[in-house]
């Protein structure tokens, strides 16, 4: 039988940053998947020779547009390692709350997209509609919608106080009203339940060999969650991984509206025990030291390497994002399927090619 | 049997009014505390050029004696650095949409 | 239990276990059968040495192995005979660092990351090039005029 090659990407409607596939085909079914990325490669991990460690906050946060603030989280965290210092209680809650209202933001973002990616155009439009309460709440709190600028060495920049703290309770209630209106379509409806159950499964065993992080390795059973490490203030906080078992595009789905619900809990307990105080330590001097950061992003796990000589620029700054750990993982579950489910395979990793790419 | 799972929320969301802003019909609602768009006081700047050193982006320019305080709007990322590091406060981020721009030139106040 | 009893979380320092670099393969192989997942391939340049990080991780622990390459002959083994999925991160070290890999399992021949300048991060055969100035931002307190007056 002849085979075609389809490019699929850099532009295309359903990705949400450019990647190239050549995807060899056999009469509708894909036998071979070659990526190509580079298209937004920015060469972020060089500027660390430019910028002293306290600007490069602004940097590693503007590494993605859609997990921004848990780049900065984890940037600052690994240089506070290195540094010893000892970020103030407050700060540390209100880095978790914004990191799970980022959280957020993140899966009602690919909840959408994948809607769109189905042909569910106003499903699309209902999550994204959800998603803008969040963003709202995100730039009352802030002062921008997706790059938050909150974080930095030694704390956070800005407060948020008790009366908007019980605000931020409150909207959390109608969105998640409104965010069990959405997902009990995407976990109910039967055109949707047709697009995504049986497809692109992958088994415990593959997954954890393929080296899977995040919702994608967790709806194959097992794999852990980076927040049990308890940095920021996951300590504190009581929760449990959501994991499925079936391993299919319907479980990795599943896992993220549970996802949802499981940071509204999240913030609200945050909020609830909120202790008061400072909400930064003053950092003199200059980092020197090495350290390995690891910290859950919407995607998975992402692990910063950070190597500092002791003067105001990096050696080195490494980071190796989720969606790079996932993206062999794509080109397995490519291998056999077919054409029209090639845009649902992909998003299903949750793709977030500026991180990959840096 | 589950294949009309939307109507529901379709249906809710045909009487309603739509949750856009009907912009620029409508005035867009600016939250208190966003960061938009950098504004100098005049009368309160010393030309000290302590937010030039802060800039991450190196957005800001000064010009001691010429008493000149210029920012580039295309680089500037609203961080707010030079915000908190002024010495006289004479710095500020309105939460003003940023306007357009047709050179990359200083825009000086 | 002996050497594998070193872990790194968030909050502790820093453990690396170096190894050279003709253990790599027997050493991954032992970490693959006792569970461990690849995390990551990191790739640092120290002067005229390149340092490799191997990191595997299983449930929250996380395990890093570090070999060190001269710069001049940076010829590795692929370790992606034992984990597949460690393709990408050799690619990418090769097409960033100019670090050759043998037996790869995919090997994308330098076309993974199409960039415009080839190995931006430094080739080991050629000194790196040094950033482009950055323009903008200028604090001027004597303009040329008025430096000149007596």
């Amino acid at each position: 039988m002849a085979r075609t090659i389809i490019p699929f990407g850099p532009q295309h409607p359903v990705l949400p940053e450019p990647v190239h596939l050549d995807l060899v085909v056999e009469d509708e079914t894909v036998v071979e998947a070659r990526p190509s990325i580079g298209f937004i490669h920015r060469g972020l991990e060089r500027l660390v020779e430019r910028k002293d460690y306290l600007e490069f906050v602004y940097v590693a946060e503007r590494v993605c547009g859609i997990c921004s603030f848990i780049h900065g989280q984890t940037y600052c965290q690994a240089i506070e390692e290195i540094m010893g210092l000892d970020v103030p209680p407050r700060a540390r809650y209100l880095r978790t709350i914004w990191a799970e209202l980022s959280r957020l933001h993140s899966h009602l973002l690919w909840l959408g997209l994948m809607a769109d990616a189905m042909g569910f155009e106003s499903l699309f439009m209902h999550s994204w509609r959800v998603r803008e309460r969040v963003l709202d709440v995100i730039e009352a709190t802030t002062g921008g919608r997706v790059i938050f600028g909150s974080c930095k060495i030694g704390g956070v920049r800005r407060d948020i106080d008790a009366n908007m703290l019980s605000k931020i309770a409150r909207e959390l209630d109608a969105i998640e009203r409104e965010m069990r209106q959405i997902t009990h379509v995407f976990l109910n409806d039967n055109s949707v339940k047709d697009r995504l159950c049986g497809v692109g499964v992958l088994t415990d065993a593959e997954a954890h060999t393929l080296g899977c992080v995040g919702p994608t390795r967790r709806a194959s059973g097992g794999g852990a969650d980076m927040r049990a490490l308890g940095y920021a203030a996951y300590g504190d906080l009581d929760f449990q991984p959501v994991t499925r078992q079936e391993g299919d595009s319907y479980a990795r789905c599943a896992v993220r509206c549970d996802e949802l619900f499981q940071s509204a809990g999240l913030i609200r307990d945050a909020i609830r025990r909120m202790p008061p105080g400072e909400i930064e330590v003053k950092v003199t001097g200059a980092p020197c030291g090495e350290v390995i950061a690891r910290t859950e992003q919407p995607r998975g796990e992402v692990i910063y390497q950070v190597r500092a000589n002791g003067s105001r620029n990096l050696e080195r700054f490494r980071v190796r994002t989720p969606t790079f750990a996932n993206l062999p993982a794509l080109l397995k579950l490519l291998q056999g399927c077919e054409l029209a489910d090639v845009p649902i395979l992909v998003l299903t990793i949750d793709p977030c090619i500026s991180c990959t790419e840096r | 049997m589950a294949y009309f799972e939307m109507s529901r929320l379709a249906l809710k969301w045909a009487f309603k009014r739509p949750p856009t802003t009907r912009y620029p019909f409508e005035p867009r609602r600016l939250l208190p505390g966003s960061r938009g768009r950098l504004v100098l006081q005049k009368q309160a700047c010393v030309y000290c050029a302590v937010c030039v050193r802060k800039c991450p982006t190196r957005a800001i320019a000064v010009d001691r004696h010429l008493k000149r305080w210029g920012v580039d709007r295309l680089r500037c990322i609203a961080c707010g650095y030079c915000v908190e590091v002024c010495p006289k406060d004479a710095l500020f981020l309105a939460p003003a949409h940023a306007g357009p721009c047709v050179t990359k030139d200083f825009d000086y106040c | 239990m002996g050497l594998f009893a070193e872990t790194t979380i968030v909050n502790k320092p820093l453990h690396l276990i170096p190894i050279p670099l003709d253990l790599l393969t027997g050493r991954v192989l032992d970490l693959k059968t006792r569970g461990f997942r690849l995390a990551q391939i990191g790739a640092a340049r120290r002067g005229d040495i390149l340092d490799l990080t191997y990191s595997f991780g299983k449930d929250l622990e996380l395990v890093n192995l570090r070999v060190e390459v001269p710069a001049r002959q940076a010829r590795i083994p692929s370790i992606s005979p034992v984990f597949w999925c460690a393709f990408v991160y050799e690619n990418e070290i090769h097409d960033l660092f100019d670090i050759e890999v043998d037996n790869l399992a995919v090997d994308f021949q330098g076309h993974f990351y199409e960039t415009a300048v080839r190995y931006p991060f430094g080739s080991p055969r050629a000194p790196l090039a040094p950033p482009a100035s950055l323009p903008g931002g200028a604090v001027s307190t004597v303009t040329a005029a008025s430096a000149s007056t007596p």
